[in-house]
């Protein structure tokens, strides 16, 4: 017989079950016969005991609910026992009935999401692809000695500002500013050269951050490119694969899914 | 020229959806660039008016009933088509890249946190009936739950709420735009006057109920079990 054992899921809980229950009876939920029902659901889980179905916890204690509901409407109302503790005590059928009640709308609310799931699997998005004018060979990338030019106006600007400055410790490394760049590079994806430096308040932070973005241009991260001659230079963050900075591939690395 | 004009063309060139406040940004920096005067005049428009201006465009989208319409996700602002058209953009493009759907257990719990977050796990328990642990691990693994915070109560237990994921996932502007969201984000259920099965001052069930007890399902008939399972007679 083993070869007939079925797997099964259908009721996510006592909960479902009763729902289950109830709607074969074409009841409202607020009328329905507990005592009725409560007979219902032990014969389900002798069902489902036959059917040699693990029958979970919850099951059993929504049966022993049901029992309790059924013996107590035995009694006239002036002999049923209110549980200790409890002046008034909540009548055990209503409390069931208002978990119904909330389960219900809640299956319900259930299906509308999964009808919206259902139709936004058939909604595209339009998701254009950035389109390319500019030809490459507008954008060369910039020579170190274009770099170290640039970083050299940014010293004598500091060097002028330095004159009646004491002197102070040193606390930039190389390896912070590397971190501050990329930093600043996932953010905003493009940096003009200027602006690294617009905050640098010493020499020595200017070298460091210049050494930082050296380092940087070498590990292949970032690219420095200039849009036209004499312009300024521009930081942008490399892309993956042997030949960086190719605009084309710069569309593939914005769109998003 | 017409605010929610500039705001279509945008769109309609966006790479991404974007929110009112990005669209913002790009009036600010499209003013800044400008050679000419038009640019300048939206340099300050508020972000209540681009709102008024992005619905007002999706109500004349809509009404021209074309096929594609505008669309607000998780508060960010797109073009996309009506699924009606599904079979003819994914020849095109292809299956669109999603994760299996959830199933009803998954279902029903996001619902549930949906609608009443923040909330602990054992208040979700509560409701369902059953324990919710692997469905939990599902949702927060899935990205579309999330721990939010803990709950003033002994133990301070983990509360969850839903992701921005959670929106684009089920194309929702925000979580206003939950289907009846009034109705079950707090649930009165009021207390009936006399539903209850038995009148509460008989000890037997009147006699309404004993007509109900002919009835051929109930007594001592075990349940048709048509629909869910195909079972034999238990006794």
């Amino acid at each position: 017989m083993s070869e007939y054992k079925v797997k099964f899921e259908v009721f996510e809980g006592p909960l479902d079950l009763l729902l289950y229950l109830i709607k074969k009876e074409e009841v409202d939920i607020y009328e329905v016969n507990l005592t009725q029902l409560a007979t219902q659901f032990i014969e389900y889980i002798e069902l489902m005991r036959m059917l040699d179905l693990d029958i979970a916890g919850e099951f059993l204690v929504m049966a022993s609910t049901l029992m309790y509901i059924k013996s107590r409407e035995l009694l006239p109302v002036d002999q049923q026992v209110t549980p200790e503790g409890e002046e008034e005590a909540e009548d055990p059928r209503w409390e069931l009935i208002r978990q119904l009640v909330e389960y219900k709308k809640f299956k319900d609310a259930a299906a509308q999401l999964q009808a919206l799931e259902h139709r936004q699997e058939n909604v595209y998005p339009r998701l254009p692809s950035k389109p390319e004018f500019e030809p490459e060979f507008v954008r060369p990338n910039v020579s170190i000695f274009d770099l170290i030019n640039a970083v050299n106006t940014v010293l004598k600007r500091i060097t002028q500002r330095e004159d009646l400055r004491d002197i102070f410790e040193d606390k930039w490394t190389v390896s912070e500013k590397i971190e501050e760049l990329i930093k600043a590079i996932n953010e905003r994806t493009q940096l003009k050269f200027s602006a690294l430096f617009a905050s640098a308040s010493s020499r020595s932070e200017v070298v460091v951050t210049f050494l930082a973005l050296l380092e940087l241009i070498r590990l292949k991260q970032i690219v420095a490119v200039q849009s036209e001659q004499f312009g300024e230079i521009e930081i942008e963050k490399a892309l993956p694969g042997p030949a960086p900075a190719e605009a084309a591939a710069q569309v593939e690395s914005t769109a998003v899914p | 020229m017409e605010l929610k004009f500039i705001l279509e063309s945008i769109l309609f060139s966006a790479q991404q959806p974007l929110s009112a406040k990005a669209l913002r940004d790009i009036l600010v920096r499209a003013a800044e660039q400008a050679e000419d005067d038009r640019p300048r005049a939206f340099k300050k428009v508020s972000l209540d008016a681009i709102n008024d201006a992005l619905g007002q465009l999706a109500q004349e989208h809509g009404d021209a009933q074309r096929t594609y319409r505008l669309v607000c996700v998780a508060e960010a602002w797109q073009f996309a088509s009506e699924p009606d058209y599904a079979p003819w953009i994914k020849a095109l493009v292809g299956q669109k890249n999603r994760p299996g759907r959830l199933s009803q257990p998954a279902l029903e719990t996001l619902a549930i946190i949906a609608y009443r977050q923040p909330l602990t796990r054992s208040e979700i328990e509560q409701i369902r009936g059953v324990a919710v642990d692997g469905v939990m691990q599902t949702l927060v693994e899935r990205g579309l739950v999330e721990q939010v915070g803990r709950a003033e109560v002994i133990g301070r237990p983990i509360t969850y709420g839903t992701t921005p994921v959670f929106l684009e996932y089920f194309g929702l502007a925000s979580l206003e735009d939950l289907p009846a969201a009034d109705e079950l984000r707090k649930v009165p259920v009021t207390k009936p006057e006399s539903l209850l099965t038995v009148d509460p001052g008989l000890a037997t069930a009147p006699p309404e109920q004993l007509i109900l007890q002919e009835n051929p399902a109930a007594g001592e008939n075990a349940p048709a079990s048509d629909a869910a399972a195909p079972a034999p007679h238990p006794s």
